[in-house]
């Protein structure tokens, strides 16, 4: 009963807040109910005794990706007038996109005859001493271990990608070199010399 | 007494994860008082002064009575939110930094038997919790519609997303020496005395974790984010009274807390430095006490390394930001790296903390 009550309060949450996110004139508004949306999801699957998920979605999610986002989006001066002219003009195509996507969603769910799952209702209780952090690492380093080496060197070519070809060295650019300035020792700049006290005239 | 321990053994779990979570909130907010008191007297001291010395309580020792002064005149100033700023936002700042300064002791075990949560993700969460606490400077910079509160607020954005990293991978080799994410398996691991706490194997994570600790705390050297030479006070310049008092409560809860998870990752928690030793159990109460475990040696722990977040601002000039980036991604990073391979070599082996019987 308290589970359900729970399950209830933070799914009506997570439609507030995804309904935020896309309704909110501001796109720092947009952002931090995008925040909210996660950590509510989180909250979901923590339901759902899944809580190796729920942690890793707010610690990536929200701890670092989100944070980008914000960062980039306080970046921009967005003038909102502007942004706002294309709306009516646009918004057939927005409609049709979020049909296609809905009738999309339901064919998959309509053809394996539903989900199987009622969240509502918590999670099948497991026994006390029962890991799902454990379990899952058990899975992806024996039986997943290779689509989980493939997914990690995808990344690790993502990541190299997006460096170089944002890297790029521009001429005259004056900069500072660190490893000369390590490398600085006090014999180069001070010159230590020893001489006799003078007497005061 | 008797009725007292009685009605205490009769409470629900929930119960007295409740009390415990109330009694530890208002512990830390004390000791955050005091804290600011021990730092401007420390400091004091190392340059030669004396620190405040004018507010007593009771006419005790002097300057005791100088943080709640302060506290109290904080309460009684106005809250100032600037005309263009975004007063929800503005508001609500303080209150999403102050969070998870505090949500975090949820998983710390401060005895033997103290903790409000044995929760097995524990390192997970304080991961998670830690990482959420750069929203509340982001918002606050973002929200006062200042340039130099928000020049603060991009430069500890980018500061503490770059030590995160540093961070957990450290914990990640505390990780593979433990052999669990539950804080409370953490600590009873490293029984045995001082020598088999993991600081002693994991000495470059040690270092890793605590400088990325510092960092990630918004203090000296690494206070680029207020810089007040630079940037007047950076993210909480346009911050007054107690909205202000809040800013600086949950930056030396902190502290407390990174110094407090470096003792249970590092240092035994509340493992006491004799323990496991041969005679000390049954030596004389005075002897046998350096074995014993409690909270006495967490807060020993946690005293002395906060003293250094201390010493550190006392000593240290601040550095520059492109420094900051230069050692957060290619020198702490790499170090955990090349950690991380060594202490597999070491698990392989069956070396150090690995020539446990449980890793077998």
């Amino acid at each position: 009963m308290l589970i359900q009550g729970l399950f209830y309060l933070f799914s009506a949450i997570l439609v507030l807040a995804a309904l935020g996110v896309i309704s909110a004139r501001n796109p720092v508004y947009s952002a931090l109910a995008l925040v909210m949306c996660f950590v509510t999801s989180a909250a979901i699957w923590l339901l759902l005794e899944a809580e190796f998920l729920a942690v890793v979605l707010v610690l990536v999610y929200v701890g670092a990706v989100m944070v980008l986002f914000l960062f980039v989006v306080m970046m921009l001066d967005i003038n909102l007038a502007e942004l706002r002219q294309g709306f009516t003009r646009f918004a057939w195509l927005g409609w049709l996109t979020a049909l296609a996507v809905i009738v999309e969603i339901a064919g998959v769910v309509w053809a394996r005859g539903g989900l199987g799952i009622d969240a509502s209702a918590g999670g099948t209780a497991s026994a006390a001493d029962y890991s799902n952090t454990l379990a899952l690492g058990t899975l992806l380093y024996t039986r997943y271990a290779y689509p989980l080496e493939l997914a990690a060197m995808l990344l690790l070519v993502a990541i190299v990608a997006a460096i170089s070809l944002t890297m790029r060295r521009r001429a005259g650019l004056k900069q500072q070199d660190i490893s000369a300035q390590v490398a600085v020792r006090a014999e180069d700049r001070v010159r230590l010399i020893k001489m006799a006290s003078e007497k005061r005239p | 007494m008797h009725k007292l321990t009685d009605i205490w053994l009769a409470l629900p779990d929930y119960g007295r994860s409740t009390v415990w979570s109330v009694v530890i909130t208002v512990v830390l907010i004390i000791s955050v008082a005091l804290l600011t008191l021990w730092e401007r007297k420390v400091i004091g001291w190392m340059q030669l002064r004396r620190g405040p010395n004018r507010v007593r309580i009771f006419g005790l020792v002097p300057g005791l009575g100088q943080p709640f002064a302060d506290v109290f005149k904080l309460l009684m100033k106005e809250v100032i939110v600037p005309t263009n700023s975004n007063k929800f936002l503005f508001r609500l700042a303080p209150i999403i930094t102050l969070v998870p300064a505090f949500a975090a002791w949820a998983v710390i075990p401060l005895s033997p038997t103290v903790v409000v949560s044995r929760a097995d993700a524990g390192l997970l969460y304080l991961l998670s919790l830690t990482s959420m606490g750069v929203y509340g400077v982001i918002i606050a910079g973002w929200a006062a519609n200042s340039k130099y509160a928000f020049l603060g607020a991009m430069r500890s954005a980018a500061q503490m997303v770059a030590y995160e990293i540093a961070m957990g991978f450290a914990l990640v080799g505390v990780l593979m020496a433990t052999g669990s994410m539950n804080l409370g398996t953490i600590v009873l691991t490293q029984a045995g005395g001082a020598l088999s706490w993991n600081w002693f194997w994991l000495f470059p994570l040690l270092m890793v974790y605590f400088i990325s600790g510092v960092a990630e705390t918004n203090r000296a050297p690494f206070d680029v984010a207020e810089g007040e030479s630079e940037i007047v006070a950076g993210f909480h310049v346009e911050y007054s009274g107690i909205a202000f008092a809040l800013f600086f409560l949950a930056e030396y809860a902190n502290m407390i807390l990174i110094s407090t998870l470096t003792a249970v990752f590092f240092f035994g928690g509340w493992q006491g430095p004799l323990e496991g030793y041969q005679g000390v159990a049954a030596a004389p109460w005075w002897l046998a006490w350096l074995g014993a475990p409690s909270f006495l040696w967490l807060f020993l722990k946690v005293f002395c390394l906060v003293f250094l977040f201390l010493w550190f601002r006392a000593t240290f000039p601040r550095y520059r930001y492109d420094q900051i980036m230069r050692l957060g991604w290619k020198a702490l990073i790499p170090v955990t790296l090349v950690w991380i391979g060594v202490e597999m070599l070491l698990s392989v082996y069956h070396i150090g903390p690995w020539s446990r019987p449980w890793f077998h």
